[in-house]
């Protein structure tokens, strides 16, 4: 047995070995999966559409407490056509994106903090957590009184509910770091920054993300909470103010019309930002089943 | 087969690659784990620590590593620091098999076209140069454990240090790797110092077999294995040699008992 002809020998087995165990991932084409996961969602809304049509014609309530599924979508193409429900849902858009972005400044390096740090958790993170318990419109009489009728007092509202979700976030992340990643790292002579960089972070970013996305829905809900609260003439009408207005003139139809703009934006930035952002994160480490 | 002294000096031979003297380790104030080992690797030389549960073989790993310090006593390698492989391949999943061997000489500081073409080296080395775009995920368990020692081999840290790192596996992947170890330590002519506690693993890959005992860990006994290569690991006179070392191997487990 001659020494080429075996290392050769052991390259083949060594092929065939590899074949065997790997699989090729089956990719379906994008607009399938859009098809496949879009129709139960849109049959879902039309079997509720269809109830609230049959409620309405049984005449359960009177039409201003409740209208018709029609009457609302009227409504809503009116507003749509006189750039109210645009401009509302620009506003709210442009204050809870900024109050985001504000709340993802603040609460990245806090939750480094708190995680990295023991006694800064000891300290901090009870009470992080339990205010990520505390609905955020508890906030809004006092920052009012703070900050008196005026966007600061909006804003101070949607940190203090989005900036708990993202710390809680990176610590959750941090904690569930695989102990042999860092490990691998010190081994490979990885130290402090280096270590970080090239370690703890990427190993975070999967929890980190699922941070952001409560973070966001946070500070969508407290924002909502606080527009509805605080309105003033002089401040820009956002959905929430649009709601209260609906209220006041008892205009069910207005009052659903805000409540789908709500329901609108939340729906698209999950679907457009945060689920491929994730898909896309937790596919490239394989922690994605199926599609 | 012969019976070694404990040290392995030989006279007129340069550094060994390891040296332990006297090493004792205790974490806290625990039992002891690591015993007066004295321990020596030569250049070049492959060394199995074989063991029951509880003989320090992690531990000893660590301190030569250097990810621990012992509690009494000496360790050097002389050679600057060692690179290590664990039982799992530890790759890190959200970078490709080439970007984790590439990590390795990244914070080496080697630059980065160099780090390209050393990577691409190493993987062809272990017969993985078309796989290196490939995630994690993607690769079985075998071919992880071949990226995972290219990437102990990008730390050109002359020491190889393996902790079980085949025990994973199914036995068909297992026994082309140890081929495949095999080939690859002489073409680098590279130090290991490889934990297991399977026998005939260490017979079928070591120059020396190192018996520990457990509770605490100490040398108990030597095994020279001369028996050339390419061993295969069904063959008789590995199996000879395993059924001694299994026999004293067992006679040091049954002291734990309490029967005697």
């Amino acid at each position: 047995m001659t020494a080429p002809a075996q290392t050769d020998d052991l390259a083949s087995l060594e092929a065939g070995l590899d074949a065997l165990e790997t699989h090729d991932v089956d990719r379906t084409p994008w607009w399938r999966r859009a098809l496949a996961s879009a129709w139960p969602p849109a049959a879902a809304v039309a079997l509720l559409l269809l109830v609230w049509e049959l409620v309405y014609r049984a005449g359960v309530k009177p039409t201003y407490a409740l209208p018709s599924p029609a009457d609302v979508g009227l409504v809503v193409l009116d507003q749509l056509r006189d750039g109210t429900l645009v401009s509302a849902i620009g506003t709210s858009v442009e204050r809870g994106g900024l109050g985001f972005l504000i709340a993802l400044a603040i609460g990245t390096p806090l939750g480094l903090l708190v995680g990295r740090v023991r006694t800064v958790r000891r300290g901090i993170g009870p009470i992080l957590s339990g205010l990520q318990s505390l609905p955020s419109v508890a906030w809004v009489p006092a920052a009012i009184i703070f900050f008196g009728l005026g966007e600061t007092a909006i804003y101070a509202v949607v940190l203090l509910g989005a900036v708990p979700s993202i710390a809680n976030g990176m610590v959750s992340g941090i904690d569930q770091v695989p102990p042999l990643f860092l490990r691998v790292g010190r081994v490979l002579g990885a130290r402090g920054l280096a270590s970080a960089r090239h370690v703890l972070l990427p190993a975070v970013l999967p929890a980190y993300l699922g941070g952001l996305r409560q973070g966001w829905a946070f500070s969508w809900r407290s924002l909502m909470a606080a527009e509805l609260i605080v309105s003033s003439p002089e401040l820009g009408l956002g959905l929430g103010q649009l709601l209260d207005q609906g209220r006041l003139l008892s205009d069910m139809s207005l009052v659903f019309a805000g409540i789908l703009g709500i329901l609108v934006v939340g729906i698209a930035v999950e679907l457009c930002l945060f689920a491929p952002l994730e898909r896309r994160v937790l596919r490239r480490r394989g922690l994605l089943v199926g599609t | 087969m012969t019976l070694l002294d404990t040290r392995n000096d030989r006279p007129g031979t340069a550094l060994p690659a390891v040296r332990l003297t006297g090493v004792s380790k205790r974490f806290g104030s625990g039992p002891t784990v690591l015993d007066d080992i004295d321990l020596d690797v030569q250049q070049g030389e492959f060394v199995c620590l074989l063991g029951a549960s509880g003989c320090g073989k992690s531990t000893l790993l660590n301190l030569v590593a250097g990810l621990d310090a012992p509690t009494v006593g000496s360790v050097e390698v002389p050679g600057g620091r060692a690179a290590l492989m664990f039982q799992e391949a530890a790759l890190l999943p959200w970078l490709t098999a080439a970007q984790n061997v590439e990590l390795a000489l990244r914070l080496r500081g080697v630059g980065k076209r160099a780090r390209r073409e050393r990577a691409g080296e190493l993987l062809e080395l272990v017969r993985l140069r078309d796989a290196g775009a490939k995630r994690v995920h993607e690769l079985s368990g075998g071919m992880r454990q071949r990226v995972a020692m290219a990437r102990a081999l990008a730390q050109d840290a002359g020491v190889l240090l393996m902790d079980e790192p085949f025990a994973a596996l199914d036995a068909i992947t297992r026994d082309v790797l140890h081929e495949e170890l095999v080939r690859i330590r002489a073409s680098q002519s590279l130090t290991v110092l490889f934990v297991t506690h399977n026998v005939r693993e260490a017979v079928r890959l070591g120059d020396r077999v190192v018996l520990l005992s457990s509770r605490p860990g100490r040398v108990a006994k030597q095994y020279a294995v001369d028996i050339a290569q390419p061993r295969r690991i069904e063959s008789p006179e590995v199996a000879a040699l395993s059924v001694a070392i299994t026999d004293d191997l067992r006679a040091e487990i049954r002291r734990h008992g309490g029967q005697s």
